[in-house]
Parts: structure tokens; C-alpha cells; sequence
């Protein structure tokens, strides 16, 4: 009990301030910030998996996560028949045509010796089938995208609920991850960073322009939902009755029948959306704590050890027989299929996908703050500091904006700088964010949990 | 004269463009080279310092316009630079002594290093964020085209007109200079010596008399140079934005890393393979080849190998191959 207070605490402390947000601004926007952390955790665990288990450094974060959101929509959106009939076969054809070209090149990789001609005939392959793919492609795209292209002009998915999606965006990561791990996990540790960082880039470039894949820039929105809907909720006989059993003590204080009505209504209102946002929290905490149980499992079990002994001294793992190629794609692959489930999860939540949001700042950047400030290697630490720092990212602008106005008390309202710091009020979570990083990385390296060996 | 007039064309859309692109990227990746080879991080904070070193440029500009200030047909901001620089090269130094060097000192790895350089590359964000906004800014005033096209036409009597922007040939000459004198520096000069050998082998450096507080503090007033300098061209050229300049971190890491890291010259001559690449990429070759074959060979489509939107994605393809083929670059790095 007492090694674990630490942990007992801090996240004592987390739930206390979601719930002080709760009472003080509405439990809509405590909720809303609680399901954002949930999100924000599975991607720090994705993360700590590959950071603090094997130490490999992930900078394509984003583009996992903009892969698990492509799932989502892939999944849940139904068919669009015309734009199949339209141009569906041009696509498979170029399916097939890249397949058949993978195919071609692993057969000369493998039945040919390393010389210039390989090299370049590979090279003259891949150009000669993009070349190919293009002419193919061209016009089924077209077609595709001429279909009714302010609403549709894509293919569609395939009509499932898209709870499946956060399976599918696991796999689409994972294969995104084994393809990038094979080419690039031989690099030194700052190189893999920038590659993995610029690969990402390429992802987010396809999905935003390829727009009979996912609409593209013009953004998919009104995906399913795994939970009712608001409306749906405030017009079900269950419900109201939920609603006025909570609320019985606040309700009696009303006498007037038709005023008892209206705040019935109101609470019923709010009531709807907050219940939406508890199923929400229901299935993400679902979610995040299975993951929990299995990284744990997987950090105290032999593999674990044998990660972190990958992790300390590659060279050393290596000559008692582990192979560290071998296990480092597959702990890539595990922590990037994780950060897939995340960004399905994300997009389930907000029903729309928007490729043009994805951007490094955010879904790189500021989860390695997460993974950095909650302590990398340790479980609860990365899902800690997701729930920290996605708590200051949103609280940031209120609390400097309050602090803006205790410092310039003295100026008036029109005050060229006191308007000018009130703009900017939402850099200043940037400012925040930086300032935290820094000050963890420099006075508590591990992390504000950090990681724990025991040795029995 | 279809020959010329295509000749013109590429001259127009794609030569000078990229060699003025290639220019602002060369300076920066000269920049994240230098930190490399003797600081030993990648620093992911170079686009922001760069936008830093932009927003005190601009700041100083519109400080000079007020009071009536002006370089005539020259834009303003070639005033400003150098005041802009000085204070840049203080900001790179305050950084350098309350964020980095305490992990120099303790010998951290590079990678953390690279995580501290994302904390700096926040803070510089918000900080250039809030005290300029983030939108586009442009500050380029004087005369704004050498020869217009229309001029051009009117000259030569081609159908293609050639414009050249006077920020473009301000561009290419200020690199041109600058990087001349940095080889001059870091090839002739003792300093520069000394700061070649202590990229080498740092040990061996240290053994032989170098300080390398020295070497370090010089690093630094390279990097506020060139990040000034880099970023007021890019901006006077296009535009300011604090975003892209975020953005433009990635295609520098690119031709750092192409030009072989470590290696100044490399980084200087992978900006150009990463500017005349993307553009030539991107570009819609219709036109050209409308001048050069014959009537009935005309081509229907517009002879573009990639869309421009994935201008970006062209050079991260380059460099990604050459991370994978030639880990060291093309111009062999780590040899300062």
C-alpha cells in the first residue's frame, strides 16, 4: 500500500481537480475534459510502450492516429454505390497493381544478389508502376469524386457499428508500423525520430488529398454514434424519469406544476448530454483499463524484462541470444497499433474526421510531453500525464486569462497591452506546455511517476 | 524561338523560384548542421527560432517606418536584420545557458537533448505567437520587381515573360555572401579550425587547448545569424506566419540531413537538391512541352508527376530513401 501512495495520490489529486472543474464550471466540460484524457492516455500508453519499454523514439505519432481515424470512417460510413459502380473497379485494379508490385519486388530481393542492376531495376520498377497506377487511377477518381461530391465523393466504408473501427484502426497502424519499422528501425536514435516525424507528414498528405479515399480536406462528418443520441434521449420515458428521480429533491421545491415542467426540461437537456458523455467515458475507460492490464502483464512478465534489457544495452541483450531486430519491429508495431485504437477512439467520439486538423504540434508533440511529464516506462505515470497535461491544455486559457487580469489590475479596460495579452490568451497553453516540459526534463528527468523495477 | 520561350518558362517557374527557395532552406540547414556536428542534437526547435529572429526583424522594421526611416528601393527589414541579429544571438545565448548547457555539462544523450530542444521549441512558439499573433504578416517594402514580366516581353518580344522579384535576387545574394563567408570562417580562420576539430573528436579537441566554452558561444552567434538571416529572407520573400515556419523545420531537417549532417557545405548544397526537387516534381509540365514538340504531339494532360500537394511529400520521400541507402547523406557527413 505504501509504495503505491505516491501513485494513490497523484491520481487522487487529477480526479479532484476534474471534479473541482465539474462543480465550478459544469459537469459537461469536466466530462468532456475527463474523455479527452481517456484518449490522450491509450496514446501516451502507445507511446510508453515504444519509449519506455524499448526506447524507441516515435515522432509519427500523428499519423497513427490520423490512420486509426481513417479506420473509423472506413468502418462505420455506409457504401456509396453509385461512386463503386463509377469507379470501384479502377480502384481494385490499382490495388492489385500495387500488390503486384510489392510482389515483383520481394521476388527480386530475393532471388537476385545485391548488385547495381537490382538497385535499379527496383528503382525503374517503382516508377514505371506509380507511372502505371497514375494512368489507371485517373479516371475512376474522377468518377468517384464527381459523384455528388458536396455530400459523398467517395467510396464510402462499409455500414459496420464503429466500435469495430477501434480494432481496425489497431491493424491499419500495425501495418503502417511494420512497413515503417522494417525500412527505418535500423537508424540512430534522432534519425528515426525525424524520418518517423516525416513519414507521419506523408500519411496526413494522402488522406488530405486523396479525397476518394476519405473526402479529403472536405472532411467526413455525422458518423455513426455507439452511443443514443442527445435528441433521441430527451424524448425516451426512461430517461426523463432518471432525470426527475435524481433531481426529485431540487424538483419539489417547484409547486407550480408548469414551471416544474420547464426545469424538468432544462435538466432533462443538460441531463441528455452529460449521460452521452458518461456512455462515452464508459467504453473509453473500457478500453484504457484493458490496455492497462495487458502492459502491465507484458512490463512484469520475462518479455518485459527482456525489453528492458534491449532497452538498457542492446549490445549485451544481443549476445545472450535476443534478437533485438526482431523484437523492436514488434514493440513498434504494438505501441503504433495502440495509438491507432486512440485515434479511432477520437474520432468516434467527435463523429466527424478531419484530416486538415491533424497536425505535429498536437498529436506528436504534445503527447511526447505527456509521456515525458508522466514518466516514461511506467504505466500509470504515461496515462497520468496524459490526464495532466491534456487537463492544462484545456485549463491553460482560463487560468492565464485570470492571471492576465490579476497582473494588469491596475490598467484600464481599452489598455493596448491587456487587450493584446487577452487575444493571445490561447498561446499561452504553448508557453505552459513548454515551460512544463522543461522544468520536468531538468529537476525530475523519469517523470513525475517515475518508472519502478522490482526485483523479487 | 518556341526553344527560348520554353527555356524562359522553366526559368520563370521553375529555376529562379527554387534557387531562391533553396537559397532560405540551405541557410537554415546550415543552421540545424552546425548545431549538430558540435552540439550533438538534432534541434527541433530551429523553425521557431527562425520565426523568432523573423519577429524581432519585423518588429525593428516597423519601428524604422515610423520614424520615417527607409533604404529607398531596398526593402527596410536589410536595416533591421543586423539589429535584429544582436539580439537574436542574446536570445540564443540565454537559452543556451538556462536550458541546454546543464545537459552538455552532465553528458545527456542526444535524445534528450532533442526532448529538451521540443520543450524550447513550445516556450519560442507561444512567446513568438503572443507577442506578434499568428497571422500572416508581410513586411517587404521598396521596389518590389527587377524586371516585370510584362517589361520582359516588351524587351525580348518572347510570348514567356520572366519576372524576377528584387526579395528573390536580395535572397540568393545574402546567401550567396553569407555562406562565403562562413566557409572562409570555419575553413581559414583558427576559430574556425578549432571549432572543426572539436566537431571531429571532441576529446582529442579538448586535449589539444580548445575551449570549448568558446566553440560553443561562437556555435550559438553562428546559429542567431544565420536563423535571422534565414527567416527575414523567407519572409521577405513570401510571407510571415508563425506556422509555416513550424512547418518549414521539416524540408530543412530534410536537406540537413541530405547534404550529410554535420557537413556545412553538404547542408548547403542539400537545400537546393531538396528545393529544385520538389519543385520540379510539382511542376505542370503542359505548357513546356507545348512549346518544344510539335503540333500534333501536344500533350492532353497537364504533365505533372505529382500534384502540388505533395510538395512536401517529395522532399520527405528524398530524404527518407536517402536515410535508408546512404545513411550519411549524399556529401558524406559528420566532417565539419
Amino acid at each position: 500500500m505504501r509504495k503505491n501512495l505516491n501513485i494513490i495520490v497523484a491520481y487522487a489529486i487529477m480526479m479532484g481537480l476534474i471534479i473541482l472543474v465539474g462543480i465550478f464550471q459544469s459537469w459537461n466540460v469536466a466530462l468532456s475534459i475527463f474523455n479527452m484524457c481517456l484518449i490522450s492516455a491509450v496514446m501516451t500508453m502507445g507511446a510508453n510502450v515504444q519509449w519506455g519499454y524499448a526506447g524507441l523514439i516515435n515522432f509519427g505519432l500523428m499519423g497513427y492516429a490520423a490512420l486509426g481515424g481513417l479506420a473509423a470512417v472506413l468502418i462505420s460510413v455506409d457504401p456509396v454505390p453509385e461512386a463503386w459502380r463509377a469507379g470501384g473497379f479502377d480502384i481494385l485494379m490499382c490495388l492489385w497493381l500495387i500488390i503486384a508490385m510489392i510482389f515483383i519486388i520481394r521476388f527480386i530481393l530475393k532471388n537476385f544478389e545485391k548488385t547495381k542492376i537490382r538497385t535499379y531495376g527496383i528503382a525503374a520498377i517503382i516508377i514505371a508502376g506509380i507511372v502505371i497506377i497514375r494512368i489507371t487511377s485517373e479516371s475512376g477518381i474522377e468518377a468517384i469524386e464527381a459523384v455528388n461530391p458536396s455530400t459523398t465523393g467517395f467510396l464510402g466504408g462499409l455500414g459496420l457499428p464503429i466500435v469495430f473501427s477501434w480494432i481496425v484502426g489497431a491493424f491499419f497502424a500495425a501495418g503502417l508500423a511494420f512497413v515503417v519499422g522494417k525500412v527505418a528501425l535500423g537508424l540512430r536514435a534522432d534519425y528515426l525520430a525525424i524520418a518517423t516525424l516525416l513519414i507521419s507528414e506523408i500519411i496526413i498528405a494522402i488522406i488530405k488529398h486523396e479525397d476518394w479515399l476519405a473526402r479529403g480536406v472536405k472532411n467526413v462528418i455525422g458518423l455513426d454514434r455507439p452511443v443514443p443520441y442527445e435528441v433521441n434521449l430527451q424524448t425516451t420515458e426512461w430517461f426523463i424519469n432518471l432525470v426527475a428521480k435524481f433531481n426529485s429533491s431540487k424538483l419539489e421545491l417547484i409547486y407550480n406544476i408548469s414551471d416544474k415542467q420547464t426545469a424538468l426540461n432544462q435538466l432533462v437537456i443538460e441531463g441528455s448530454s452529460v449521460f452521452v458523455k458518461l456512455c462515452y467515458s464508459g467504453l473509453f475507460l473500457i478500453v484504457v483499463i484493458a490496455l492497462l492490464i495487458v502492459t502491465q502483464k507484458a512490463l512484469y512478465s520475462p518479455w518485459g524484462r527482456m525489453m528492458r534489457a534491449i532497452r538498457d544495452n542492446e549490445e549485451a541483450a544481443n549476445a545472450m541470444g535476443k534478437n533485438v531486430v526482431k523484437q523492436h519491429l514488434l514493440i513498434f508495431i504494438l505501441g503504433s497499433a495502440i495509438v491507432g485504437i486512440a485515434g479511432a477512439m477520437l474520432v468516434t467520439q467527435d463523429g466527424l474526421f478531419t484530416p486538415g486538423s491533424y497536425r505535429p504540434m498536437r498529436y506528436t508533440f504534445l503527447i511526447w510531453v505527456m509521456v515525458i511529464v508522466g514518466g516514461s516506462g511506467n504505466n500509470f505515470g504515461a496515462i497520468l500525464g496524459g490526464f495532466a497535461v491534456w487537463f492544462l491544455w484545456i485549463e491553460a486559457a482560463p487560468i492565464s486569462l485570470f492571471l492576465i487580469n490579476l497582473f494588469t489590475v491596475g490598467l484600464p479596460e481599452t489598455h493596448e497591452l491587456k487587450v493584446h495579452l487577452i487575444e493571445s490568451v490561447p498561446y499561452f497553453r504553448y508557453l505552459l506546455m513548454g515551460m512544463g516540459l522543461l522544468i520536468i526534463m531538468r529537476y525530475r528527468p523519469k517523470g513525475i511517476l517515475p518508472e519502478k523495477i522490482e526485483i523479487k | 524561338m518556341d526553344f527560348l520561350n520554353a527555356i524562359i518558362l522553366l526559368l520563370n517557374y521553375i529555376f529562379v523560384p527554387a534557387l531562391t527557395y533553396g537559397s532560405q532552406l540551405a541557410l537554415g540547414a546550415i543552421f540545424v548542421t552546425l548545431i549538430y556536428g558540435i552540439l550533438r542534437f538534432a534541434n527541433f526547435a530551429t523553425g521557431d527560432m527562425m520565426a523568432f529572429g523573423t519577429m524581432v526583424t519585423i518588429l525593428i522594421t516597423w519601428y524604422f517606418q515610423s520614424l520615417g526611416i527607409s533604404l529607398g528601393v531596398l526593402p527596410t527589414a536589410l536595416l533591421a536584420i543586423p539589429f535584429a541579429i544582436i539580439f537574436m544571438i542574446g536570445y540564443m545565448l540565454f537559452v543556451d545557458k538556462f536550458v541546454f548547457s546543464y545537459y552538455r555539462v552532465n553528458k545527456s544523450p542526444p535524445v534528450q537533448l532533442a526532448m529538451v530542444s521540443i520543450g524550447v521549441m513550445f516556450v519560442t512558439q507561444a512567446v513568438v505567437r503572443i507577442i506578434i499573433g499568428p497571422s500572416d504578416r508581410r513586411f517587404f517594402d521598396g521596389e518590389k520587381f527587377i524586371i516585370k514580366a510584362g517589361e520582359f516581353k516588351e524587351m525580348t518580344g518572347l510570348n514567356e515573360g520572366l519576372a524576377i522579384k528584387s526579395s528573390q535576387v536580395i535572397t540568393i545574394f545574402v546567401t550567396l555572401i553569407l555562406v562565403s563567408i562562413l566557409f572562409w570562417f570555419l575553413n581559414k580562420t583558427k576559430t574556425g579550425k578549432s571549432m572543426r576539430a572539436y566537431s571531429d573528436n571532441e576529446d582529442l579537441a579538448l586535449l589539444s587547448g580548445i575551449d570549448p566554452k568558446r566553440v560553443v558561444m561562437i556555435t550559438w552567434i553562428i546559429a542567431g545569424i544565420l536563423a535571422t538571416i534565414g527567416g527575414a529572407l523567407y519572409g521577405l520573400d513570401k510571407s510571415f506566419k508563425p506556422f509555416t515556419y513550424f512547418n518549414n523545420m521539416l524540408p530543412i531537417f530534410a536537406a540537413a540531413i541530405v547534404g550529410g549532417i554535420g557537413n556545412p557545405f553538404g547542408a548547403f548544397l542539400g537545400g537546393y537538391v531538396i528545393a529544385f526537387s520538389e519543385i520540379f516534381i510539382t511542376y505542370a509540365y503542359k505548357k513546356f512541352f507545348m512549346y518544344i514538340l510539335p503540333k500534333s504531339m501536344e500533350p492532353e494532360t497537364l504533365v505533372q508527376l505529382l500534384s502540388t500537394d505533395y510538395k512536401f511529400a517529395v522532399s520527405f520521400s528524398i530524404l527518407v530513401i536517402v536515410l535508408l541507402y546512404r545513411p550519411n547523406g549524399i556529401f558524406k557527413g559528420k566532417v565539419l
